[in-house]
């Protein structure tokens, strides 16, 4: 997964990476060249006794160390580019996926799981990149050019290098194999460790009034020796590590000196090659070490690219339809046809052939007890989700035929729950229609019973509404969200219970004022106050997903005993909501 | 009534989740791990007391604690003599390189005396400074015994060095377990009155955050800072005592290194500045949109979105960037340093070897030594970043471990006398309570509730009808007066056998990560299978179960989203069923359950209520109506008991409130 999302989305950046092996190359090189300028002072300098030629040398190795640190400057400068765009695209990849969603994978996934998705794993996984490019790819580099630098030396001694570099890599690879999946599962545990925590804090009062402090406290132990038995091991592990490591490095220094002396020896080789051998070990093993370090990202990093692989494959549920249909008409008739919505894999299917029309100029009000499927079958208005089964019609047309915009430019939903954003209420209110005129956004306001409130706010329209709009109350932001609605003055409107918030007056108030501004509309509210829908044109009782009952108030009063009930429990309990 | 506290558990969520993003972020923002220069600093506000009080958390293992630093000098000692020993063993076979071109059966004496006579005095001083014998080759069976050292030197080192790893490992690994048992016994030990004077978010974070950070500071400080400690000390005395004055160059380069990281810390801090601003406003614009997706969609803004989103990540780009392009030019500048260094031993060695002042063996010692000279120096001082940010996280476990805790339970703990037929007689006596000492709540409050009477508990927000539940729930301490459960103070029992008679249903739904199952028995764990699906009938949930796919075995999650506010409030209530309890108290916040299953579920709960005491803090007219008792509140007093019609007719407090509240829903 992480392979594929790297070679996705690092196409574009083909020359800048061009460019940090290049400049990863020019460093790596000069670095390398510096023990073999050290040989040659010792072997024409010292053993010659030429100072000049120690000091001319001295000034070359000086020039290589600029080279060395030009060529690493350039490679971090491209990487931090390539590592932070290709950031940048994966994010705005996920952005704009999470964009096609339905109500269907938002609800598979979560909104929060996304949001961490889109920020927190992307962030993990550009940091892999970032470090790949300054120090990742070095190590390769550093290892090829070692080896042919020592065999440039002395091939007679290389194959040295070509025994403890292949050690090193595979004993610390074993090591590495064993730790990660380690690691990995240390991760898993301290999630479950910080879960039952956060349990236990959030649910204090639940474990106290049931007393169960007892068996809280033995799960903790056990979450908590879970993790640590795990952690213990991995730890071990990776104790070994530097060991090893110091272990391979000094045994490849011992037999460099006891082979590369019987060489010098027989005259061939010459001392100064004997220590540039030496240094040549010690930072290609150094490279190497810091890889592997390095390397411990990786398993992190690749389950945060499956969380983002699994969102940039997931399609949204709801298509586009490929040849959108034009209604003839836009009257906003609004048609149910034996509609069917079954989660995948769910027994019992959340609605099952309902039908029913929505008429232009009527009041549709759908009522039901909770889990019966209400807000479900708003929902299929517009294809927030798409009908399992039957058809939903919008002026004739099966909304999926429809083209999205045109589909939504006809419907003004107000949700469940108000969600407003960051912004001004001015801002929130023009969500419906950018173009709305102060005038309009007020007149909106007035409708919605909201008029009042916002004008007595600090800055009128230009009050700041918080994120979620967490700083007006439940009711205000229901308010809002109805008149954001109303502002977009569309065919069909569709009131998810909007007006559980509002006591009894408002309520009555704002239904009367709704009636003249929606008169030609089509008009669907979920409720479950009686009272909000008994003049309804129309009413429809859901009970477990079905039609049990359609008509005036009156006729359901006779007719529908479910309805009975409802009303019953009504009367009886009528301060519910205030 | 109930929209408001509705509103403020969502106001705390809020808090709790910005207060996790706010760490979240924190953590994120940084850059690569030694860039720690440019993270923000969090600091202890007692440094040194919290530092040793970590430290004597490791007094139990203090015999570890020795052989592990026993274990850490002998083997940085024997890695540091390493260098040293090769060192000779190049000086062997130099001495072997010379020697072969100087003609047999001279003394080094003559040989050097005739090379001086040549004018050749540089060779005159290598043959003096190395056991050159002239004519001979490399001597193998000096180089073998020096070589044979070297590598038993080095296996020792790493065996002990692995050796000292491993049960340093496990040293931190224990005590961080029991950092994290002692939290997690002193949760349970606070009074609630702690976590109700701070955000849930930022308890969480010093059990949960807090402590990991302790576990990875100490697990990379202990291992490290002691051998990168040693180690420099080691080096540096290997290099003065081959050298005072290569060693002089060495040190040259710390004070360098010093320089040119912060200067670059500093340039870069600007940029992690604007990093982490633009990052919040990234994942702010993300968080949002995909909260109000479906208001996006729908609105037909999704092109908006995009556009602003698009802009916001270009920002994010730039500034990210120049943080990560100026803090990652630290490591080059590091090795640019170390390799001038190198340059200037080379140079300087060089000339000293040929003038006949040292050995080529300690140039190339000193070589090495010069390399793990500066690499240690540069973990400690990262370090030190690391230490900071662990001791500051430990202060604050440290603060949560101290916090006064709640009143132990007696040692004899008085047991109700009264045969549990007939339990459930409740009398607050003369009751005074208040959360803060300057703002008294409950002021000489008396009251009884007969076995099997109902208590409803009306009036305002804020009247302190929920606090009045919550006291015989003994959550708080009264500060005066009693409370008598079946004629015994409720302060003598146990707090355990006071709670087990009591069954609650709270306002939040609070369910933990488990089964629908599993959360329902958590009222009573002996249940068997049969008791919990009934517990769950009787209170309705069965009916949504089943259209569960998994049914009783749906996981509830944080992210659960099948199933709803509604749903969980019923679970909730079904584990109440399971409890059966002599006294109920029941918080009648059920405003996300629709009217219907409202009735369903009052017809259940009444059945419930039969022959139990129960404390209901009513919103329902219904309940009120029926109760045999009502508990008038305002300002944390009773201004009024009686039932229904009397109080009523009485024309006080509940007439007004009854006014307001149900009088228009009759017409």
């Amino acid at each position: 997964m992480l392979l594929r999302l790297l070679r996705d989305h690092l196409r574009s950046y083909r020359a800048p990476l061009l460019a940090v092996g290049g400049l990863q190359l020019v460093s790596t090189i000069a670095s390398l060249y510096l023990p073999r300028l050290n040989a040659d002072i010792i072997d024409n300098g010292i053993a010659r006794g030429d100072t000049g030629y120690i000091v001319s040398t001295g000034g070359w190795m000086l020039a290589v160390t600029l080279l060395q640190i030009l060529g690493s400057i350039g490679a971090v400068w491209f990487g931090a580019r390539t590592a932070m765009g290709f950031g940048r695209d994966l994010r705005a990849a996920v952005f704009e996926r999470v964009g096609t969603f339905s109500a269907r994978e938002m609800n598979a996934f979560g909104a929060p799981s996304l949001i961490t998705r889109n920020t927190n794993d992307v962030q993990q996984v550009q940091m892999l990149v970032l470090l790949s490019c300054t120090m990742l790819v070095s190590a390769p580099i550093m290892c090829v050019g070692g080896v042919v630098m020592a065999l440039r030396e002395d091939i007679g001694l290389s194959w040295l290098m070509v025994v403890s570099v292949p050690v090193l890599v595979v004993s610390i690879g074993l090591v590495i194999r064993r730790m990660v999946p380690l690691f990995q599962l240390v991760q898993t545990r301290i999630d479950v460790v910080n879960r039952v925590l956060r349990e236990q804090i959030t649910g204090i009062r639940v474990v106290r009034a049931f007393v169960r402090e007892p068996q809280e406290v033995a799960r903790f132990a056990r979450a908590n020796a879970d993790l640590t038995d795990v952690a213990t091991v991995a730890g071990r592990l990776q104790a070994l590590i530097f060991p090893i490591v110091m272990l391979v490095l000094n045994v490849s220094s011992v037999g460099v000196l006891w082979f590369g002396a019987g060489r010098i020896d027989a005259g061939q080789m010459q001392i100064g090659a004997l220590t540039a051998f030496l240094a040549y070990l010690l930072q290609i093993l150094m490279a190497v070490m810091m890889a592997t370090f390095m390397a411990i990202m990786i398993p992190r990093a690749a389950v945060c690219a499956d969380r983002i692989a699994e969102v940039l494959d997931t399609e949204g549920s709801v298509r586009p339809p490929t040849a959108p249909v034009t209604p003839e008409r836009s009257d906003g008739e609004l048609v149910f046809d034996a509609v069917t919505f079954r989660y995948p894999g769910a027994g019992a299917p959340v609605l099952s052939d309902v039908s029913f029309t929505a008429a232009p100029g009527r009041t549709t009000a759908v009522i039901g007890s909770t889990g019966a499927g209400k807000t479900t079958l708003i929902s299929l208005v517009p294809r927030l989700f798409d009908a399992t089964g039957g058809v939903v019609r919008l002026d004739g047309v099966d909304v999926r035929d429809l083209d999205q915009e045109l589909l939504w430019s006809r419907i003004g939903l107000v949700p469940q729950r108000p969600y407003l954003f960051t912004g001004t209420v001015a801002s929130n209110l023009r969500y419906g229609n950018p173009e709305a005129t102060d005038e309009e956004l007020w007149a909106a306001l007035e409708v919605a019973q909201g008029a009042d409130f916002v004008r007595a706010m600090p800055d009128g329209l230009d009050t700041a509404v918080a994120q979620g709009g967490t700083s007006v109350s439940g009711g205000q932001r229901q308010r809002l969200a109805i008149a954001r609605a109303l502002i977009r003055r569309p065919e069909v409107y569709l009131f998810d219970d909007s007006f559980s918030a509002l006591d009894l007056g408002t309520d009555a108030r704002l239904r009367a004022a709704l009636k003249p501004v929606t008169a030609d509309a089509t008009v669907v509210i979920v409720a479950q106050r009686v009272s909000t829908i008994a003049d309804a044109d129309q009413i429809v009782v859901l009970d477990d997903g079905a039609v049990v009952g359609i008509g005036r108030h009156e006729e359901l009063l006779t007719s529908c005993a479910a309805y009975g009930e409802i009303v019953a429990s009504q009367l009886s309990t009528e301060g519910a909501a205030a | 009534m109930s929209e408001a506290t509705e509103d403020d558990a969502r106001g705390q969520d809020a808090e709790t989740a910005e207060a996790a993003r706010g760490m979240a972020t924190q953590r994120r923002g940084g850059g690569p791990p030694w860039a720690g220069a440019g993270q923000p600093a969090e600091k202890a506000s007692h440094f040194v007391p919290s530092a040793t009080r970590l430290a004597g958390r490791l007094r139990i293992e203090r015999l570890g604690v020795w052989v592990v630093l026993a274990l850490g000098v002998l083997s940085v000692a024997l890695n540091v003599i390493g260098p040293w020993l090769l060192g000779r063993a190049t000086d062997v076979v130099f001495a072997g390189v010379i020697g072969r071109q100087l003609p047999e059966g001279l003394t080094p004496a003559e040989a050097a005396a005739r090379a001086r006579a040549d004018g050749d005095s540089t060779v005159a001083g290598v043959i003096e400074n190395h056991d050159v014998v002239p004519g001979a080759g490399v001597d193998f069976s000096a180089l073998g015994s020096v070589l044979l050292a070297v590598v038993a030197v080095y296996l020792f080192a790493s065996v002990l060095g692995y050796g000292q790893g491993y049960l340093l490992n496990g040293i931190v690994q224990r005590t961080v377990y029991r950092l994290r048992e002692d939290a997690e016994a002193k949760l349970n030990r606070l009074p609630l009155a702690y976590f109700d004077g701070r955000q849930r978010g930022e308890v969480l974070s010093r059990v949960t955050n807090d402590i990991d950070n302790v576990s990875t500071s100490l697990q990379q400080t202990m291992s490290q800072l002691l051998t990168s400690l040693l180690t420099v000390v080691g080096v540096l005395v290997m290099m003065v005592v081959i050298s005072p004055l290569l060693a002089l160059i060495a040190l040259l380069t710390v004070p360098l290194s010093v320089l040119l990281t912060r200067a670059i810390a500093k340039r870069s801090q600007k940029h992690f500045v604007a990093q982490w601003r633009h990052t919040g406003a990234l994942n702010g614009q993300i968080e949002e949109s995909f909260t109000g997706h479906e208001l996006v969609r729908v609105f037909g803004r999704r092109r908006e979105v995009e556009e602003t989103f698009r802009q916001k990540n270009d920002e994010l780009l730039e500034s990210s960037f120049g943080a990560q392009f100026i803090s990652g030019l630290i490591m080059p500048s590091m090795m640019f340093i170390g390799n001038l260094n190198y340059v200037a031993v080379a140079v300087v060695g060089g000339l000293r070897v040929a003038s006949g002042s040292m050995s080529l063996g300690d140039v190339q010692a000193f070589i090495q030594y010069s390399r793990q000279f500066t690499q240690p120096l540069t973990q400690v001082a990262s370090m030190a970043n690391v230490v900071q940010s662990g001791v500051a996280s430990a202060e604050r476990v440290f603060q949560l471990l101290d916090a006064p805790e709640q009143s132990p339970d007696p040692a004899v703990p008085a047991v109700p006398a009264v045969p549990a037929s007939r339990r459930g007689r409740v009398a607050f006596e003369h009751v005074a309570f208040s959360y803060r000492p300057d703002a008294p709540l409950i002021r000489d409050l008396s009251l009884v509730a007969e076995p099997g009477q109902t208590v409803a508990i009306v009036g305002p927000t804020g009247a302190g009808k929920t606090t009045l539940v919550n006291l015989i729930m003994r959550f708080y301490e009264i500060g005066a007066g009693r409370i008598t459960l079946d004629g015994v103070d409720t302060a003598t029992m146990s707090r355990a056998e006071l709670r087990s008679a009591v069954g609650m249903v709270l306002q939040d739904t609070w369910l933990f990560g488990g089964t629908i199952f599993d959360n329902i028995a958590y009222g009573n764990p002996r249940a068997t299978r049969e008791q919990v699906l009934e517990a769950a009938r009787a209170t309705y949930v069965d009916r949504f179960v089943q259209s569960l796919p998994d049914g009783y075995d749906t996981v509830i999650d944080e992210e659960a989203s099948n199933v709803s506010a509604g749903e969980k409030q019923l679970i909730t209530i079904a584990r109440a069923f399971l409890v059966d309890p002599a006294l109920l108290i029941l918080d009648e916040a059920t405003s996300s359950v629709d009217t219907r299953t409202e009735l369903l579920l009052q017809k259940a709960m009444a059945a419930l209520r039969t022959d139990r005491t129960s404390f209901v803090i009513a919103h329902r007219l219904s309940t009120i109506r029926d109760a045999d008792l009502i508990l008038v509140m305002e300002d944390g007093a009773i201004v009024e008991q009686g039932r229904h019609d009397e109080l009523l007719a009485a024309q006080g407090a509940y007439f007004r409130l009854y006014d307001a509240q149900f009088a228009g829903a009759q017409t």
